[in-house]
């Protein structure tokens, strides 16, 4: 993490959070960590001041509500136990918990899924050459009842209507 | 700071800012002096790589994520040379009579927005794909609103030599998407209209425009600017805003103009939107082929419509309600996902509107009325019908508790999805589709412009965006906004004495 890290502390909280909202990011390796952070700082560098400490503030009142309840960390927490305290702010009838959370997640899920090969371990495949990368896999469409052209009155350009 | 001097100066270069410089490119080719700021960067064509997280900073105000004051929505809108252009999809609708009519602008006719739409129409090569082209999301939400028995349309697209990538919405990497990035502003520069990127406007005064002009950051995606980074002041004769409905409201407020047009930044509206996907057996085309072909236009009967959609793994976990084991299994079958955005219809309200803070950032105001919730519940149980009807297994429905429903549930939709389970902050709700803030109108009282976009009270300065927009357009906009545009473009050329 670099000098202006945002993540760096509450480093652990934010990897137990990860692990509760996407668990298979149980099996990252230190290198993939280090990845996940580094593209969530990278997104809340782009955040005003006041939101990153809103976010920080919001994990640390995680981790004090987490030794409060349960007398341990949310590194320490049995899954199921952490599970249920960040449903309860996912749920929350205030808001700010609600948003708070909300937050937090998307940065995790951020980490997480924004990493090429946690991508491709889904069976994403995208790629700038499209339908060529499969073999050209277009197929007729023999069944198109049901579905409209244009309505009335759409605009198409005469003429190039082929790639 | 440093004086410049131009005849025309152009505020953004999207729908709205392309249009205008394309239009108004006689005037540099005359020798007159045409310059468009833009504040984001100038993308090489093999900048564009669709990786999600690398491209989004690059053509997103804040990556994409630019939330609403009270943070339960996230707003889209691009910041690139060529504006939201470069980033949507190229869905090329023209807007309804039925819209236009009720926005009763005086002096604003749907007979020439649609002689004016249909000119960009052929300029951007807006056609049908043929069908062989159309991927399996595509065809299993035709399939599904056939059973279903709801009425869907293709969409007519911008694309020229589309390779099917997927990635138009984080920039066509095939450079195939038709937008002013392509088409307007390159045909523009070539007459001499200039563009400026990395290029803020920071406030209007008296016929000028101060400009910041940033550094390329070290490692950022994109060219430097033209200019020499740094402080300027940009005089001229005629100053066109056009940085869509955020950029433009916040701009004007800013410059102190709300003073004198108490509508400025009123009448916001964003067409909020939800993804909900829908889980077949076996794997379907999804992540190949253009993303969004297909839509269900039920504006005026039900205030929602239906699209086609397929975004990338990292906004597809963002947007799913929930978190766990569930939801990841849900990610773990995105081959065999199926999507459909499904748009409320939402109304200008007193409530939702554009503000300035003491940095004079945005900040945008949104609550979801009671009729905008209803509109996406009954939007919601439209599509749960759809994936049903077109084979899906299970569900994900952002208001039902639980989220995931089974086919087991495809007979109770009603009783499943239900707006009590709409809980802002919960439920990911994002908007593409940002109007309003700048209004036209008759006057001051009602309006910020009149329908040729002339800001009230001041000859020299016009709005060119979908800020214009009175009330929600109901459909995706880009056409509608480059016909205004046009109208604008007419207006200065009239202004500075010029034939159109």
């Amino acid at each position: 993490m670099t000098s202006d890290s945002t993540l760096a502390p509450i480093r652990d909280s934010f990897r137990a959070i990860t692990r509760a909202v996407a668990p298979a990011s149980s099996g990252l390796d230190e290198a993939g960590w280090r990845r996940a952070e580094e593209i969530a700082d990278d997104a809340l560098r782009d955040r005003s001041a006041r939101v990153r400490r809103q976010l920080v503030l919001f994990v640390k009142a995680l981790e004090v509500l987490s030794r409060l309840r349960h007398g341990r960390s949310l590194g320490e927490l049995e899954p199921d136990r952490l599970h249920s305290l960040l449903s309860a702010f996912e749920r929350s009838r205030l808001l700010l918990a609600r948003r708070g959370f909300w937050g937090i997640r998307t940065l995790a899920f951020m980490g997480y899924y924004g990493q090429a090969e946690v991508r491709a371990d889904l069976g994403y495949r995208a790629d700038r050459r499209g339908w060529e990368m499969r073999g050209g896999a277009r197929t007729p469409w023999g069944d198109r009842a049901g579905a409209g052209g244009p309505e009335e009155g759409i605009l198409v350009a005469e003429g190039d209507g082929h790639a | 700071m440093r004086d410049v001097h131009a005849d025309v100066v152009v505020i953004g270069s999207g729908a709205g800012g392309g249009a205008v410089a394309s239009r108004l490119a006689p005037l540099a080719r005359a020798g007159r002096r045409v310059l468009v700021l833009e504040k984001g960067a100038r993308l090489r064509d093999d900048d564009f790589d669709g990786d999600e997280i690398r491209m989004a900073p690059a053509l997103y105000a804040e990556s994409g994520g630019f939330l609403t004051a009270d943070g339960t929505m996230t707003l889209a809108f691009g910041q690139a040379y060529g504006g939201s252009t470069v980033v949507y999809t190229g869905t090329s609708l023209p807007c309804s009579e039925r819209v236009i009519r009720a926005w009763g602008v005086p002096g604003l006719e749907h007979a020439d927005l649609t002689r004016r739409m249909g000119t960009y129409a052929s300029q951007n090569n807006v056609h049908l794909l043929p069908d062989e082209e159309i991927n399996e999301n595509n065809r299993l939400f035709v399939k599904g609103c056939r059973e279903a028995g709801y009425d869907c349309h293709q969409f007519p697209v911008n694309v020229r030599g589309c390779r099917g990538s997927s990635l138009c919405n984080l920039g066509c990497p095939n450079g195939a998407k038709q937008g002013t990035h392509k088409v307007q502003l390159p045909c523009a520069e070539a007459e001499g209209v200039e563009v400026v990127t990395r290029a803020e406007a920071v406030t209007i005064e008296e016929r000028a425009v101060v400009v910041r002009v940033a550094e390329r950051p070290e490692a950022a995606l994109g060219a430097p600017s033209e200019w020499t980074p740094g402080a300027y002041r940009v005089s001229a004769e005629r100053v066109v805003v056009a940085g869509g409905s955020v950029g433009s409201s916040a701009l004007l407020l800013r410059s102190g103009l709300d003073r004198r047009l108490p509508r400025l930044g009123h009448g916001f509206t964003a067409q909020p939107a939800l993804i909900l996907v829908g889980e077949h057996a076996r794997p379907i085309t999804n992540d190949v082929g253009h993303p969004k072909s297909f839509y269900v236009d039920r504006a005026e009967e039900e205030g929602f419509v239906l699209e086609t959609c397929m975004y990338f793994p990292f906004v597809t976990a963002k947007n799913l309600t929930g978190f766990g084991e569930e939801h990841e299994a849900l990610l773990r079958a995105f081959p065999r996902l199926q999507m459909i955005l499904v748009l409320a219809m939402d109304k200008a309200v007193a409530q939702n509107r554009i503000t300035v803070d003491r940095e004079g950032d945005p900040v945008v105001h949104y609550t979801f009325t009671s009729d905008t919730v209803d509109r996406m519940v009954a939007a919601t149980r439209a599509s749960a019908r759809i994936f049903f009807a077109a084979g899906a297994e299970r569900v994900h429905a952002p208001p039902a508790r639980p989220a995931l429903l089974g086919r087991a549930d495809a007979n109770r939709i009603d009783e499943r999805i239900r707006r009590e389970h709409f809980l802002p902050g919960r439920c990911s709700v994002s908007a593409a589709h940002l109007m309003g803030g700048c209004g036209m109108g008759r006057d001051a009282n009602d309006s910020v412009t009149d329908a040729w976009g002339r800001v009230h009270g001041i000859p020299w300065l016009r709005v060119a965006d979908s800020s214009l927009f009175p009330d929600s357009l109901e459909i995706n906009p880009y056409l509608t906004i480059m016909a205004l545009a046009d109208r604008v473009a007419e207006g200065v050329l009239e202004d500075l004495g010029v034939s159109p």
